[in-house]
């Protein structure tokens, strides 16, 4: 048992503008893809692809070797996604937006696991403040949580680092890789320079064009 | 983030066979009870469109004329377009606040049906804008001289039809969420679809006033609130997944 | 089916089969409507109770029921486009909308006017204007909701959506705007409302129909295919036809 997701032919068309075609990707456990490319290249399109959202595509996508529109249940409950926003309620403390997180997750409420998650990324002492009283890094950290709340093989992390310090970089890289290593999968787009190792491939997106079949 | 090095022998585990259905009730609630929670949070949200009901009913006998005779003619109407003015009011920001904070996002990518999900916020809107208005419509219309006799009907069927401007105006605010000046456009498309309650709504409330059977009424606002909770999850379900494409 | 469904996809047959149909359908709604209307407007006798003035509707009627079918053609085409993603049908849907705003505004216009020596009033609550006025606010509706997204693929697909909801709606508005006219003016006399009208009025009536719906047809087939070149234009299909005929 591995888990793969496969996309075969990937082409999107985005009013009239080719973001990318022709892309062939083969992710197994154990990967970390980063996606480059310049802004408006398409990276966080392909991620939304890549994470169900967009419906909006042309080619095939496979997970677990079957297609996606038969798997795409078994292919939401192995996912974690994080997008551009992180998803945090402002007027909710850390604990509680983790509270609907895990009941989305199809997960047991479970406290303590809640208040370890939380200590995990560094907001000990900060479980009951209203998160709109946080600053920006410390809202990413409450989604940050989530990977350690919710045990998921498949990250989808769009921009992860933004707005976190440089100890926080260095341990979420270091969450990343251990993920990888442990069997999971970590797609990510990022400006920050991800340290090379065995695990770490790259897709690079740019171009496009113009269409000039029919 | 430290404590991450005991954990590296661990395998991940990987669910294959996720069982969607399973975990649906939890996360409905959960989402209803999360947004009850926000919206608690923000009481002047909730309480905007009670006043703004208020306020626009003490309008009409300054602008017409105070006379009982006339306002007791035209109450009912009154009563009912001032409410679904008041609902639609709070109806931009349904989904605004989780599109701006990603939260969408997240809700779209559970494996539960989005479309219950969504129901849970709209149940949500009616409970704090189209209850609370319903529950306070008589004493508006003890302002406007509506008979005795027509207080119950009168919050009957608001609370009955809210429920179904709350479902109908949620297929506008998905599908207008992602524009940053959806206000006006999302009234511009929800209001004539509105038109059908309005009609059995008021009409309740006249039938009453007048002595007539009301049960016709509140059957047909029952059977239109049927329609739209069957319809309208669908609707808003796909409109969402529009709107989050940008 | 499936063949022709897969035809479809591709901009560049349609633009070639619509060249070929286009002269056919605007030939047979001219010589339609010319016959419709000298029968209808010279021919056709006077009714015996509002003499000449009823000749209106040999527009009113066509109008209305086109408005009435463009809006059900633009809902289809939505689901068309929604299911099997066929761009020509959104283009389609996408020229329909102010096409069909335009028949339902004919038909309110020469009700208003056929209300002068009918009713001695340009206005009148008649269920059928009344339904009418409530179609033109839905296609306002969805024309807006096209025009407010800044991505095009978002504005056919949310603009379908509203034209499903609408299409779903329209019947429900339809009927319950009857039942509130019958309510508040039992007795009164509708413009077009009546049985039994003779051979010699209708035949040139349904006549007009005809011609309507073929200008329909031959105008949505023309603007589709300048759409069309204005959507594919960085095609090669599109500059070789641009080069070839320069």
């Amino acid at each position: 048992m591995s888990l793969r997701l496969q996309a075969h032919s990937l082409a999107c068309e985005r009013d009239d503008r080719w973001l990318f075609r022709g892309l062939d990707l083969d992710i197994r456990a154990g990967e970390i893809v980063r996606v480059e490319g310049p802004n408006g290249s398409g990276k966080t399109t392909l991620l939304k692809i890549l994470s169900g959202q967009l419906a909006d595509y042309e080619g095939e996508l496979f997970w677990d070797e079957r297609p996606m529109r038969e798997a795409r249940d078994d292919f939401l409950s192995n996912l974690l996604y994080m997008g551009h926003a992180p998803g945090v309620k402002a007027a909710l403390t850390p604990l509680e937006n983790l509270t609907w997180y895990q009941a989305m997750a199809g997960q047991p409420q479970d406290e303590a696991s809640r208040y370890a998650a939380l200590d995990d990324v560094g907001l000990a002492g900060f479980e009951d403040l209203p998160a709109g009283q946080l600053s920006a890094g410390q809202q990413r950290r409450v989604a940050l949580a989530r990977l350690v709340l919710t045990p998921r093989p498949l990250w989808v992390l769009d921009e992860p680092f933004t707005a976190i310090d440089r100890d926080g970089v260095a341990a979420l890289e270091r969450r990343l890789f251990d993920h990888a290593r442990r069997g999971g999968c970590v797609l990510v787009t990022t400006h920050h320079e991800l340290t090379p190792c065995a695990e770490l491939r790259r897709i690079h997106l740019g171009g496009g064009g113009l269409d000039d079949g029919n | 983030m430290t404590g991450t090095e005991g954990s590296v022998s661990k395998e991940v585990p990987v669910v294959f066979h996720g069982e969607p259905g399973g975990g649906l009730a939890v996360a409905f609630w959960a989402t209803l009870k999360r947004d009850l929670v926000l919206l608690l949070r923000r009481r002047s949200e909730v309480m905007n469109p009670l006043v703004f009901f208020a306020i626009v009913i003490t309008l009409f006998p300054i602008g017409i004329s105070p006379d009982p005779q006339l306002l007791t003619a035209i109450a009912p109407g009154l009563l009912w377009v001032a409410a679904l003015l008041a609902a639609l009011l709070s109806l931009d920001s349904l989904f605004r606040a989780d599109y701006d904070d990603g939260s969408l996002e997240q809700l779209l990518l559970t494996p539960q049906p989005l479309a219950v999900l969504a129901l849970a916020k709209v149940a949500v809107h009616w409970l704090l804008t189209g209850l609370p208005l319903a529950l306070m419509a008589p004493l508006l219309g003890v302002m406007l001289a509506l008979p005795a006799g027509s207080y119950g009907v009168l919050a009957v069927s608001l609370a009955l039809g809210s429920a179904s401007l709350s479902l109908i105006g949620a297929i506008g605010a998905a599908l207008t969420v992602g524009l940053s000046r959806g206000g006006v456009l999302l009234s511009l498309l929800v209001l004539p679809l509105y038109i059908p309650v309005l009609i059995f709504g008021a009409g309740a409330v006249q039938a009453a006033i007048f002595g007539d059977g009301v049960m016709a009424h509140l059957a047909i606002l029952g059977a239109l609130l049927a329609l739209a909770l069957i319809l309208a999850p669908l609707a808003i379900a796909a409109s969402l997944r529009i709107s989050i494409n940008g | 089916m499936w063949a022709f469904i897969n035809k479809l996809r591709s901009p560049k047959w349609f633009y070639a089969i619509s060249a070929r149909l286009q002269p056919w359908f605007w030939a047979a709604a001219l010589i339609l409507i010319v016959i419709g209307s000298v029968w209808g407007l010279a021919f056709a006798p006077a009714d015996y109770q509002q003499g000449n003035s009823f000749r209106i509707i040999y527009v009113h009627v066509p109008a209305a029921f086109l408005a009435q079918s463009i809006f059900v053609s633009m809902a289809i085409a939505g689901v068309v486009f929604m299911v099997w993603k066929i761009k020509i049908a959104d283009m389609a849907a996408a020229m329909m909308a102010p096409l069909g705003a335009a028949m339902t505004f004919i038909a309110l216009f020469s009700g208003a006017v056929w209300g002068v020596p009918t009713w001695g009033t340009w206005w009148m609550w008649d269920a059928r204007l009344t339904s009418m006025l409530i179609l033109l606010f839905l296609y306002l509706g969805v024309i807006a909701l096209r025009g407010a997204f800044t991505s095009r693929d978002s504005a056919s697909r949310a603009a379908s959506v509203l034209a499903m909801v609408g299409v779903i709606n329209i019947p429900i508005i339809k009927y319950s705007v009857d039942w509130w006219y019958t309510l508040h003016q039992p007795a009164s006399f509708t413009i077009t409302g009546r049985a039994a009208m003779p051979l010699e009025m209708w035949a040139p009536l349904l006549i007009m129909v005809l011609g309507f719906y073929c200008f329909f047809i031959a105008l949505t087939l023309m603007r589709t295919r300048s759409e069309i070149l204005r959507r594919e234009s960085n095609k090669r299909w599109v500059r070789d036809l641009a080069g070839g005929e320069r």
